[in-house]
């Protein structure tokens, strides 16, 4: 087989299309967390806008329900002066039998600059990217189990923010691991930042031992799991979890898995307590630690804007 | 009508015949192979200097999509396809729409194809009514229409009960059962369980999803002795049950398709959905495997697995397209690029898609089973003529299947593949000849 060219980077190895941060060369990942570092500021300012993207239309197409993320996406978009068209295409094409090719095809047509994807299916941004007129970007804001990229990097923003360094840093992530995009993305922010430890924890079924392939220790037990880290990083859990038969309850899994105070004491004294959103109080995080003094949750939403205003002005100002 | 073959290499894998010669051929018949006297007065005479004369290809696994998935193709269009792949007989499983589960839907589609001529088809009848695992089918009557055994296609069978009377009641008259090993709750993943799909967050089918199933079906025909065809395989633990019930003698065979033999879960690449197949792409152990196991004749038959899918229902997100490829035009390209990678001779190649697929058919091919897929005086004149130094290009242009997506367009690999087919005679009429180069 041809060893095919990664398709978010042009010829150049600039970045064209945010799908995954897998491959993506450090001094990228570098530049996009400098750059929101510069776009910080202006989420400070009265007039919260600057205009480099003055002029363009971005197209939110959420084919899987959030509110979230397709906010802050839009608020990062508006504030870099985009136009911004949300499409909440499970209400609309899809249900009526319009392929997904088909609805790329037409939005093409409408003049569309970047796409914002979210796919309930891996790799669809992918498939979008390839079909998509040259001129336009894709943003992947979470496909299936894959990836999370921009999760991923205000993630990467954020422990940037309150650790400095990566290379001496024991990340543990800790949850549904298996069907988490979030998790995938943070790993391999964090592998390709220089993180040496990194600790997946979760019981075997969400868990699997076949993650060490992705450079991770995998832990079962919770206490061993972030014993001495300096990240922690939560994931929500899926209430299908349940159904799957992959836990017995919500409750029970709090109880091994869920982080309290208490097991939060295993941690270094300075970790941080991170969360993608949105948090089941009681269920993977206690309240306490959710609001507590370790707790980064609020800052990763603020940081999350300007990671997202980062990657849509560089891409849009790399030609395919 | 009367034809000449002639100053070809004669390649027939049963007999181990391999001379430089020619081949008359009158009445449908093979009237004489080697020299042929010079008063046979042909009508046509076909020159195979440089070229192979071997006996047409017999696939295993090949879905027409007639009935119900005329969209993805045609019965006419997908035995050209047949036919310009060198392809003289194939076996063809019943998930159609409706399924063969009635004689009257394989009288329609055996006369249809006869009238055709471009290929023989076998059709497998369904082993359940409906596929859906529960009533057998009147497996007597569809015998008569012309099915050469029964199967599931890819609808496992649930419920162990019902998998074990159905075969009991096939082995009590011989029938032969085609089963693809496949643990219906574990095989529900759209890759195979590995590091790749880990990676890409795509839901895994396990090497057990084949191997439970496997040690269910091994188990029942220890207790009941029916014969069992295994459909497919993809693993290398798959194969090593293989090997141990052939030891034990028991009455099963097995084939596995050209997209295993050949390609591996890395392939994906960024979600190709030209890979998406079933039986999913395994690891390169199980390639290695199975390459290995189809050289030693564990597995008896190479198959093409030719599924046509349509644009529309490949152009998605992995996960949701289609699964499937088209292979037979691909069938024998493939079969010699992997018989020159183990380092075979060509009849030991073409063994695995001849006369290994015909002794896998045994005695429902009735009178066939002594001449199908063999070179032989006196049985019926089903020949492919190739030229093996020839390469060709596989695009969407070149394939006369109205399946167009395979994992090995050149699009995708960058490489040509070996072997070309100049003739194909089904019946000693001329189904498919090359354009002249």
């Amino acid at each position: 087989m041809l060893h095919k060219r990664n398709p978010q980077l042009n010829h150049h190895g600039e970045l064209i299309h945010l799908l995954s941060i897998e491959g993506l060369p450090r001094d990228v990942v570098t530049h996009i967390l400098d750059t929101a570092g510069t776009f910080l500021s202006v989420n400070d300012r009265e007039v919260k806008k600057v205009p480099l993207l003055r002029g363009k239309s971005v197209f939110n197409l959420f084919f899987e329900n959030s509110t979230r993320t397709r906010t802050t996406f839009e608020i990062a978009a508006k504030r870099l002066s985009a136009d911004v068209i949300n499409l909440d295409i499970a209400k609309s094409s899809a249900s009526k039998g319009e392929s997904l090719l088909d609805t790329i095809a037409n939005l093409s047509a409408m003049h569309a600059d970047m796409f914002v994807v979210r796919h309930s299916e891996s790799g669809a941004p992918y498939l979008i990217a390839q079909h998509c007129a040259p001129h336009v970007h894709v943003v992947n804001a979470g496909d299936g189990r894959h990836a999370h990229p921009t999760q991923g990097l205000l993630d990467m923003y954020t422990i940037r923010h309150f650790k400095k360094d990566f290379t001496q840093l024991s990340v543990a992530i800790v949850g549904d691991i298996v069907h988490s995009r979030v998790a995938r993305s943070d790993i391999h922010a964090l592998t390709t930042l220089g993180v040496p430890d990194i600790r997946a924890v979760g019981p075997k079924t969400l868990v699997p031992g076949d993650l060490k392939g992705m450079g991770v220790r995998v832990c079962h037990d919770m206490a061993e799991g972030i014993r001495g880290a300096d990240v922690i990083i939560m994931l929500r859990l899926q209430n299908e979890r349940m159904s799957g038969a992959m836990l017995p309850s919500a409750g029970e899994f709090f109880k091994n898995y869920g982080l309290t105070e208490d097991k939060l004491r295993g941690a270094k004294p300075d970790a941080i307590v991170m969360h993608p959103g949105p948090i089941n109080r009681g269920v993977e995080i206690d309240s306490s630690v959710a609001d507590g003094a370790h707790s980064v949750i609020l800052p990763q939403v603020t940081f999350g804007i300007a990671v997202r205003m980062a990657v849509m002005s560089i891409i849009a100002g790399n030609d395919a | 009508m009367k034809i000449l073959i002639k100053n070809g290499r004669l390649i027939d894998p049963a007999s181990g015949r391999d001379e430089v010669g020619d081949v008359a051929i009158a009445a449908g018949r093979i009237l004489t192979l080697g020299k042929v006297s010079a008063d046979f007065q042909a009508a046509r005479t076909i020159d195979a200097s440089g070229c192979i004369v071997a006996p047409g290809l017999v696939d295993l696994a090949a879905r027409l999509r007639e009935p119900g998935h005329e969209h993805e193709g045609m019965l006419e269009s997908e035995l050209n396809a047949a036919a310009a792949g060198g392809v003289t007989s194939l076996v063809c499983p019943p998930d159609t729409d409706p399924t063969l589960d009635e004689p009257g839907l394989v009288d329609m589609l055996k006369f249809r194809a006869r009238k055709l001529s471009l290929c023989r088809l076998f059709p497998l009848g369904a082993l359940t009514r409906g596929l859906a695992g529960e009533v057998l089918t009147e497996m007597a009557e569809l015998t008569e229409s012309g099915c050469v055994g029964f199967s599931q296609a890819e609808v496992p069978i649930q419920d162990t009960l019902v998998l074990q009377r159905a075969l009991m009641y096939a082995a009590t008259f011989g029938y032969t059962v085609w089963l693809r090993p496949q643990d219906g709750w574990l095989g529900k993943g759209v890759a195979a369980s590995g590091a790749v799909a880990t990676r890409l967050g795509l839901s895994g089918v396990p090497v057990i999803a084949e191997t439970i199933a496997l040690q269910t079906i091994l188990e029942l025909v220890r207790v009941t002795g029916a014969r069992v065809h295994l459909c497919r395989l993809s693993s290398a633990a798959g194969v090593a049950l293989l090997r141990q019930a052939k030891a034990e003698g028991l009455p099963v065979t097995a084939d596995v398709s050209i997209n295993s033999l050949h390609l591996t879960d890395v392939d994906i690449g960024f979600f190709n959905p030209a890979m998406r197949l079933t039986p999913p792409l395994r690891q390169g152990g199980d390639r290695d495997a199975l390459r290995a196991a189809l050289a030693d004749g564990t597995l008896d038959a190479l198959v093409s697995d030719h599924t046509p899918v349509d644009e529309d229902a490949k152009n998605l997100p992995f996960g949701e397209a289609e699964p499937g490829a088209t292979g037979l035009e691909l069938l024998l390209s493939l079969a010699l690029k992997w018989g020159a990678d183990s380092g075979l001779a060509l009849p030991a190649t073409l063994a695995r898609v001849t006369s290994d697929p015909v002794r896998v058919l045994g005695d429902a091919l009735g009178s066939l089973s002594s001449s199908a897929g063999r070179l032989v005086v006196g049985g019926v004149a089903d020949v492919c003529v190739f030229d093996p130094a020839a390469t060709w290009v596989v695009t969407s242009k070149a394939l006369a299947s109205q399946g167009k997506h395979t994992p090995f367009a050149f699009e995708a690999t960058g490489t040509a593949l070996p072997g070309r087919v100049r003739a194909t005679l089904v019946a000693g009429t001329v189904a498919y000849e090359a354009a002249a180069a």
